[in-house]
């Protein structure tokens, strides 16, 4: 049963932070990545945080304990590289049904405990299907810019094929995130909608860009407004963005959408940008100041966090959430 | 969730949204392959970055979409719309607009959707297919998240009333809306705009009934578009822009109002509504409305008297005309208009008390007005050659009242003598420079072409010019050059002497003229800096500028007499060691369909046209750029266009009434290469009696810089088999001319005061000449020699030398020994059979031919000689038979030792 539509329209849904971010804390070695199964995986597999729902489950189901702890209502699942494109850097492309399977099960499993503890207000499960690490609109060569080093056919085979896993693995909504380039995204709404009609469901999808720096644009080049024109052919349950940026620089991007969708709107921003050491360093406070500015323009219908954040970022996020109605969605978008 | 409105949103890398407010989308659509035959070259070439330039331009001209479609038999589509669309995203100057992706194949435009990541427009899908195909199509485009052209189209045929029209569109928008779920906003039906005033009666209600379902889709189908191709429904009236663009106005106006919100319209095609002719307007409107049975046939009534006048010179010609009598002279100038001239000089020569005023006032404003845009760009060569075709006009009318007053003379600011050298026969360059030069208040003496240098002396003196002009084409004039130079310092001459011409160079004139002459010696090679530089050389203190000039061609000359030392040569013997190498064994060799000569006695010129590589006409007339991409050149486009109307004109004029005769001869022979670098071969000559087979030997000269280890060192000879390996080869002569009648021409053009045409006929010779040339080559490439029988080239291929097999010129890099020409006159008997004769410079007269060799070996190749040293010249001269200093003077260009100029 699926009643986040419901939920979405009485609150401000939370969305769960960073993974990689909780993952770090752990300090896993390369035995830990292995675990027994990989012991004798011929390439190195440090790194490869999503092979943890194999090898790691429990500190997997651990991190989304602790963000339904914080007040999440959504996790998502530990799958952003769950593609056979972006497992062939460890050649594990073979794993890839697998890993989304163990991974959607897991997170719904935990879930589930949230759920049944208070039924009142369900908690859910977000397949985060992730960019790949290929771009399908820009060339990788300088010296060739007809080359690409991906195909639309390529990604809408990998990305149906990790739209299967999760659904079957129980994801209550899939989340196509941190687009940088909308072909890419493009591909995998293809993927979803024909999954979708082959197994005849309808399932909520959120679909979250990603606006690189201050020119407001994506790394393919699109301004706000033109990314939502190539992402809205399908019903979507949400737009939004995340990555890359902090809550603060995100807002006015934010604003754009939130004026021009009649969509849900999400956002998932950076705690702050990086400091010279590439570490976040924006506090949980901090970060809640920017998310009240949101609330008060009415901006969002699910907020939470990216890079940097924990659980005492979304903590913080959830009580000042708790405290505003949603955003309504703007009868007439499309004039400007 | 539902809004009260919908609108058609669209995206490239920025968004566009069509509501009310934006009234009417633009859809550029010249990177369609079905409507530009320069984009269709463009992609069929692989000339991707020009093809961008075209989108680009669009972009920049104000369309809104664009609209690409590869449909072209010969091409790949589905690759050509990948790549495109691949290399549109990597300019965010082009991708910021959406596009509208447009085959008529599905495949094509999937290919499309999958490169692109903005929301597009497919164009288009139909039920032509029936139902179950258009579904699976529209389906499929809602999930690539793009917007359609529906087009009025079914499985019966395509809707051709109105209520055709709007019964296809309701159902394929039922079925999108209904059983596909396509968003309504995202559809746009193109009701078919179809040409009107064809004369047939069916046709009368085709622009009525495509506004009228325009109407009732906007009001009846919810939020869907309408969109159509604007310039068909004036298809009847090609070639009368003035109707076709009161048409398309006309149209775009009630289509507009009707609610047709996108389009595609060429805005060069369109005239502003409300400057159209009332008249015309009410003619075209009673065409589109339908209004009257005799609305086309008035509509052609009145076409007919707008046939062949551009209107807008209709109209400002009677606005200049009306503007004061100084006015219409400089604008006659200055636009080149001849019309009135006559009768505006002779009113101001009544008004002027004495009639040479009107030349040193009224004519020299104008004048002056010409030389200030000239010289800062605003305007191009052959504007002012024409100006100055006026002002000569205006000087000749002139002539006898000022003759016939005592003392009448009018007063130059310099005489100057121009003349190109002894034994050239070139002198476009030199008479361009001549016009200019008048236009500028200079009296010019031209003496012509193939001037001796003693009349150049003698008549410099007894005229005392202030500047001697010299200029020349070929290699061998740059000697006589400066053979006058040194001539002119032995007389003790003090006039600046101006070096100019194709084979002329900076270089050349400051080591190899300079140092003779004790004078100012200036190279020129554009007719603009002409005016400049005589201007500096004949001011009062023009020391200063001579002091200047002398000090930098000194500075030049060193640094070039120390940058050519720099370059290694190997030996002969070296070099013939590494000859370019062909395998004899398996080198396809043609036996040639037919030995021996061939003359052509009168070519139909006609036959030539296509054959023509316009480019190097424009540079002529140092409008640079490429054929035909500089008629669009921004800076020269519209002067390039005019020009090449023009040309375009002289040369049906040519055609209708022969006024060129083209003649050619040419001859295959058995030949082989012999110690090296000879080619031995045997002829029959057209006019032998009896069976003379005589022996020929061409020699040719083999490179000698040192390159890279297996980079050969070419000799023309390396392409025939050497007479050793026993094969037998062969190799072609040829002479083409199409120069017979151009001196003539010219002459008629010059008593008319014409130099403009005089020029042009000139350079439209030297192109047909070499377009005979090209005609010729593929001819034996095809047929006489044949071995290319099944070659298809196109003449953009020719012009890039595409072809098997080459047809080098002496006097040009790979041979630049004048002398073969003489082999090549008596293998051929030329100058007996066509006429055409040789200077003593080795030039061909009539100037406008061509001549050279033809050989056919797949691995032939055009090359530089570069230069050779001291042993390949004697080892030349004495299989010449000539004696080492007459070797160097013909081969000094290319000479280590003598620093020699090649170009």
């Amino acid at each position: 049963m699926n009643t986040i539509n419901e939920a979405i329209q009485k609150r401000i849904l939370v969305l769960d932070g960073a993974m990689g971010t909780m993952l770090q804390r752990y300090k896993f070695t390369e035995a830990d990545f292995r675990g027994e199964r990989f012991n004798n995986y011929p390439s190195p597999l440090q790194g490869n945080n999503d092979l943890l729902s194999l090898t790691q489950p429990k500190a997997i189901a651990d991190i989304h304990r602790k963000y339904f702890e914080a007040g999440a209502d959504i996790v998502e699942t530990n799958t952003f590289s769950g593609t056979t494109i972006a497992m062939a850097d460890y050649g594990m492309e073979d794993l890839v049904y697998e890993l989304n399977y163990e991974s959607a099960k897991i997170a719904k499993q935990v879930a589930d405990e949230f759920t049944k503890q208070n039924p009142d207000r369900p908690r859910f499960v977000a397949g985060s299907i992730g960019p790949t690490n290929r771009t399908a609109s820009l060339s990788p060569d300088v010296n060739r810019p007809e080359y690409r080093a991906i195909t639309f056919k390529e990604l809408r085979i990998a990305y149906k094929q990790q739209v299967e896993a999760l659904l079957d693995g129980g994801v209550d909504v899939l989340l196509v995130e941190t687009i940088f380039d909308t072909l890419n995204a493009k591909a995998a709404l293809f993927a979803i909608e024909e999954v979708k009609e082959e197994r005849n469901i309808t399932i909520p999808i959120m679909v979250s860009g990603t606006i690189t720096d201050a020119s407001g644009r994506t790394l393919s080049g699109q301004t706000v407004e033109a990314f939502l024109a190539s992402v809205s052919h399908i019903p979507l349950l949400s737009v939004g963005f995340n990555c890359a940026l902090g809550a603060e620089q995100l807002q006015p991007y934010l604003k754009r959408l939130a004026h021009e969708t009649e969509f849900y709107t999400s956002a998932h921003p950076n705690a702050g940008l990086p400091n010279a050491f590439g570490e976040y360093e924006e506090s949980a406070e901090e970060m809640q100041g920017y998310i009240e500015s949101y609330l008060k323009d009415n901006l969002i219908n699910i907020i939470g966090g990216c890079c940097g954040t924990n659980p005492d970022h979304i903590k913080a996020i959830a009580e000042v959430a708790a405290k505003y109605k949603p955003r309504q969605i703007p009868v007439q978008a499309g004039t400007s | 969730m539902s809004k009260e409105n919908k609108y058609l949103t669209l995206s490239g890398l920025e968004p566009l949204i069509v509501t009310p407010e934006t009234n009417f989308i633009n859809i550029g659509e010249r990177t369609n392959v079905t409507g530009s035959r320069k984009f269709l070259r463009l992609i069929k070439e692989e000339k991707f970055e020009e093809a961008l330039e075209v989108a680009r331009h669009q972009v920049e001209g104000g369309a809104q979409i664009i609209d690409v479609n590869m449909d072209e038999g010969m091409l790949d589509g589905l690759e050509a719309m990948t790549i495109f669309l691949n290399l549109i995203a990597s300019e965010p100057d082009i991708a910021r607009v959406p596009l509208m992706i447009d085959s008529s194949k599905w495949e094509i435009i999937e290919a499309g959707l999958q490169v692109a990541q903005g929301k597009c427009i497919v164009n288009s899908i139909s039920l032509k297919e029936g139902e179950t195909e258009f579904k699976r199509q529209a389906k499929l485009v809602k999930r690539y998240g793009a917007a359609v052209v529906v087009m009025a189209f079914d499985e019966v045929g395509q809707a051709d009333n109105y209520q055709k029209r709007i019964d296809i569109c309701k159902r394929s928008y039922d079925i999108l809306v209904n059983d596909v779920g396509f968003a309504p906003q995202d559809i746009i039906f193109d009701p078919n705009i179809f040409p009107v005033a064809t004369g047939m009666d069916e046709h009368r209600k085709n622009a009525l009934d495509f506004f009228n379902a325009t109407k009732w889709i906007r009001e009846n189908l919810p939020y869907a578009n309408v969109s159509g191709g604007v310039s068909n429904v004036s298809f009847s009236f090609r070639g009368n822009n003035t109707v076709r663009e009161a048409m398309h106005s006309s149209f775009l106006y009630h289509a507009i109002k009707n609610g047709m919100n996108l389009g595609i319209v060429n805005p060069a095609l369109l005239e502003i509504y409300d400057e159209i002719n009332p008249d015309l307007l009410k003619c075209v409107e009673d065409v589109l409305f339908d209004k009257r049975d005799d609305a086309t046939d008035r509509l052609l009534e009145y076409a007919e008297t707008v046939k062949d006048n551009k209107k807008e010179q209709i109209e400002t010609v009677q606005e200049w005309r009306s503007e004061p009598l100084q006015s219409r002279i400089t604008h006659a100038l200055v636009k080149g208009i001849d019309a009135f001239i006559l009768e505006d000089v002779e009113e101001a020569r009544l008004a002027a008390s004495r009639p040479i005023e009107v030349i040193e006032i009224n004519l020299m404003i104008g004048m002056n007005v010409v030389g200030d845009l000239f010289g800062s760009g605003k305007m191009f060569l052959p504007q002012v050659v024409k100006s100055a075709r006026v002002m000569k006009k205006a000087v000749a009318y002139l002539q006898p009242f000022i003759e016939a007053e005592k003392d009448g003379k009018q007063a130059f600011s310099g005489k100057i003598l121009m003349a190109t050298v002894k034994g050239d026969v070139h002198d476009i360059g030199k008479n361009i420079v001549s016009v200019v030069l008048g236009c500028n208040n200079y009296e010019i003496i031209d003496l012509g072409v193939m001037v001796p240098p003693e009349k150049i002396i003698e008549i410099a003196k007894k005229e005392q010019v202030d500047i001697i002009g010299l200029s020349g084409l070929i290699t061998p004039s740059l000697d006589e050059m400066v053979y006058v130079s040194k001539e002119m310092e032995k007389q003790n001459f003090k006039i600046p002497l101006i070096i100019g011409g194709a084979t002329t160079s900076k270089a050349h004139t400051s080591v190899k003229i300079a140092p003779h002459y004790n004078d100012t010696v200036v190279h020129i090679n554009d007719a603009s800096r002409a005016v400049t530089v005589v201007g500096n050389l004949l001011k009062k203190d023009s020391q200063v500028f001579k002091g200047e000039i002398r000090a930098e061609y000194n500075k030049f000359r060193e640094q070039f007499l120390n940058r050519t030392k720099q370059k290694e040569f190997r030996t002969l013997e070296d070099a013939r060691a590494r000859k370019f190498q062909i395998d004899w064994t398996t080198s396809e060799i043609v036996k040639p369909r037919q030995l021996g000569i061939q003359a052509i006695q009168d070519f139909d010129i006609t036959k030539l046209e296509s054959f023509i590589d316009w480019s190097p006409f424009f540079r002529s007339w140092d409008l640079h750029g490429k054929y035909p991409e500089i008629l669009k050149d921004k800076i020269v486009g519209e002067q390039a266009t005019e020009l090449f109307a023009d040309a375009k004109e002289l040369l049906k004029k040519v055609i209708d009434q022969k006024l060129l005769k083209a003649k050619a001869i040419f001859g295959i022979f058995p030949a082989n290469t012999i110690n090296h670098d000879d080619i031995e071969v045997s002829s029959v000559r057209l006019s032998a009696v009896e069976d003379n087979e005589e022996t020929y030997k061409f020699l040719t000269l083999r490179q000698q810089l040192k390159k890279r280890d297996g980079i050969p060192n070419h000799a023309l000879a390396d392409f025939i088999a050497p007479k050793e390996t026993g094969i037998q080869d062969y190799i072609g002569a040829f002479c083409v001319s199409t120069g017979f009648g151009t001196a003539a021409l010219a002459k008629q053009f010059e008593a008319d005061n014409d130099d403009y045409n005089s020029i042009m006929i000139k350079a439209l010779a030297d192109r047909l000449a070499e377009a005979f040339a090209e005609y010729l080559h593929k001819e034996v490439r095809t047929k006489h020699w044949a071995y290319a029988a099944s070659e298809t080239l196109t003449n953009q291929d020719l012009i890039k030398e595409e072809y098997k097999g080459i047809r080098p010129a002496p006097g040009y890099p790979a041979c630049p020994d004048h002398l073969e020409k003489i082999t090549i006159w008596k293998l051929l008997d030329v100058e007996k059979e066509i006429g055409v004769t040789l200077t003593e410079s080795l030039a061909m007269w009539p100037a406008a031919s061509v001549s050279g060799y033809y050989f056919g070996n797949k691995e032939a190749r055009y090359f530089g000689l570069g230069k050779i040293k001291e042993d390949q010249l004697l080892d030349y001269a004495k299989r010449r038979r000539i004696n080492k200093e007459e070797a160097e003077k013909w081969l000094s260009p290319n000479l280590v030792s003598s620093l020699g100029f090649n170009t």
